[in-house]
């Protein structure tokens, strides 16, 4: 007898600012619902979305949202990693 | 070294602000072919000892001859001066029909130098369409601090810029831009070969200044990369810095960026 299962998908948006409103610069995605592997888009590709508010529009849950804070002293100038990482998840009924 | 055949003013700008330049067609298709046999046959095996004087690598092999060309030789020039130092090199293959998934990194987060900086030269020896997976470069990532292959979660950024290209296609880049080769869904197995280079010399003008003035390198040096977003006047900050080093004029600005924070008077007037 086939067992329906719950799988996650993650999406993660970067975005250009705190705002859930800001534009998208980055994103990825992690499908637990399928054993394909994935594949960068290339140069010519559109985000999923415009902004996480989009998404949210589309289905997708908020489960985390990043922390804003200020740069340490001396390091003002320094930049990293992506800033406004957003992690966005849906879940999918699949028949295992 | 002819001075025509050095980098200009507008396109060190744009190396400041991209950190990486790409030029199609550098190498002729004979060469590329010589260089390709010996790096699918395993010829170039003749490494100079790490630290060597590049000029020393590969006298006699068509790999060799490549970074002699001419331009080739008058670009390194332009980002690190006569008589470069040979770091490493790697024939990268990714064979026919290979997957690579994410693997977006830096190479060196060893390396923390403020503003001297390393080369590294990608040579592609035969065209590369899309679908062969060329390397994934994202512009802008020259000035960020990360450590190696901790952003390989991130899987596309806005502007990132593939080496879709012919044979005899170099990109010369910063040692700090993020890059992630993709993979090969052709039946044919792709090289892509790699080299570093490190200075010897002061990296101060030592490009075709003849251009300084031009207005299209404020306009270069201007230039906003959209994924930077909220960040792209710290980014600009950090690009004027990296100016100053290249030109040695420490009091180069645009805007004020630096002026307005370097303005701290010490001037006491009488009365208030």
């Amino acid at each position: 007898m086939p067992e329906t299962q719950l799988r996650q998908k993650l999406l993660f948006l970067y975005l250009g600012n705190s705002s859930l409103e800001s534009e998208v610069v980055g994103w990825s995605y992690y499908d637990g619902t399928t054993d394909e592997m994935f594949e960068a888009a290339g140069e010519d590709a559109e985000p999923p979305y415009n902004s996480v508010l989009d998404a949210m529009r589309d289905g997708w849950r908020v489960i985390q949202v990043p922390f804003i804070k200020a740069p340490q002293v001396g390091r003002e100038y320094e930049n990293d990693y992506l800033d406004f990482e957003f992690v966005l998840e849906k879940m999918e009924v699949i028949d295992g | 070294m002819d001075k025509n055949l050095l980098l200009t003013s507008v396109e060190m700008a744009q190396f400041a602000s991209t950190g990486f330049l790409r030029f199609d067609n550098l190498v002729p298709r004979e060469l590329c072919e010589a260089a390709h046999e010996e790096m699918s046959t395993g010829k170039i095996r003749r490494r100079a000892p790490m630290g060597s004087p590049f000029s020393e690598s590969w006298p006699d092999e068509a790999i060799g001859k490549v970074f002699r060309l001419p331009k080739v030789a008058a670009i390194i020039h332009s980002l690190v001066g006569p008589n470069p130092r040979y770091d490493h090199h790697a024939a990268h293959l990714t064979p026919a029909n290979t997957r690579k998934g994410a693997n977006l990194h830096q190479d060196a987060e060893y390396d923390i130098r403020d503003l001297h900086f390393d080369i590294q030269i990608s040579f592609f020896p035969e065209d590369t369409p899309l679908e062969s997976g060329g390397t994934l470069f994202v512009p802008g990532t020259q000035f960020r601090r990360v450590h190696e292959a901790e952003i390989k979660r991130y899987q596309n950024i806005i502007g990132q810029v593939q080496a879709i290209c012919d044979a005899g296609t170099m990109f010369f880049w910063h040692t700090n831009i993020w890059h992630s080769a993709r993979s090969n869904f052709t039946d044919r197995d792709r090289y892509m070969f790699k080299l570093r280079l490190n200075p010897t010399v002061r990296q101060q003008r030592l490009w075709n200044t003849d251009d300084l003035d031009s207005p299209e390198v404020i306009q270069k040096l201007n230039q906003k990369i959209p994924w930077h977003g909220q960040r792209h006047r710290i980014e600009l900050m950090n690009r004027i810095k990296f100016w100053r080093f290249l030109t040695g004029d420490p009091t180069f600005d645009m805007a004020l960026w630096w002026g307005r924070v370097e303005n701290t008077p010490d001037v006491i007037v009488q009365g208030g």
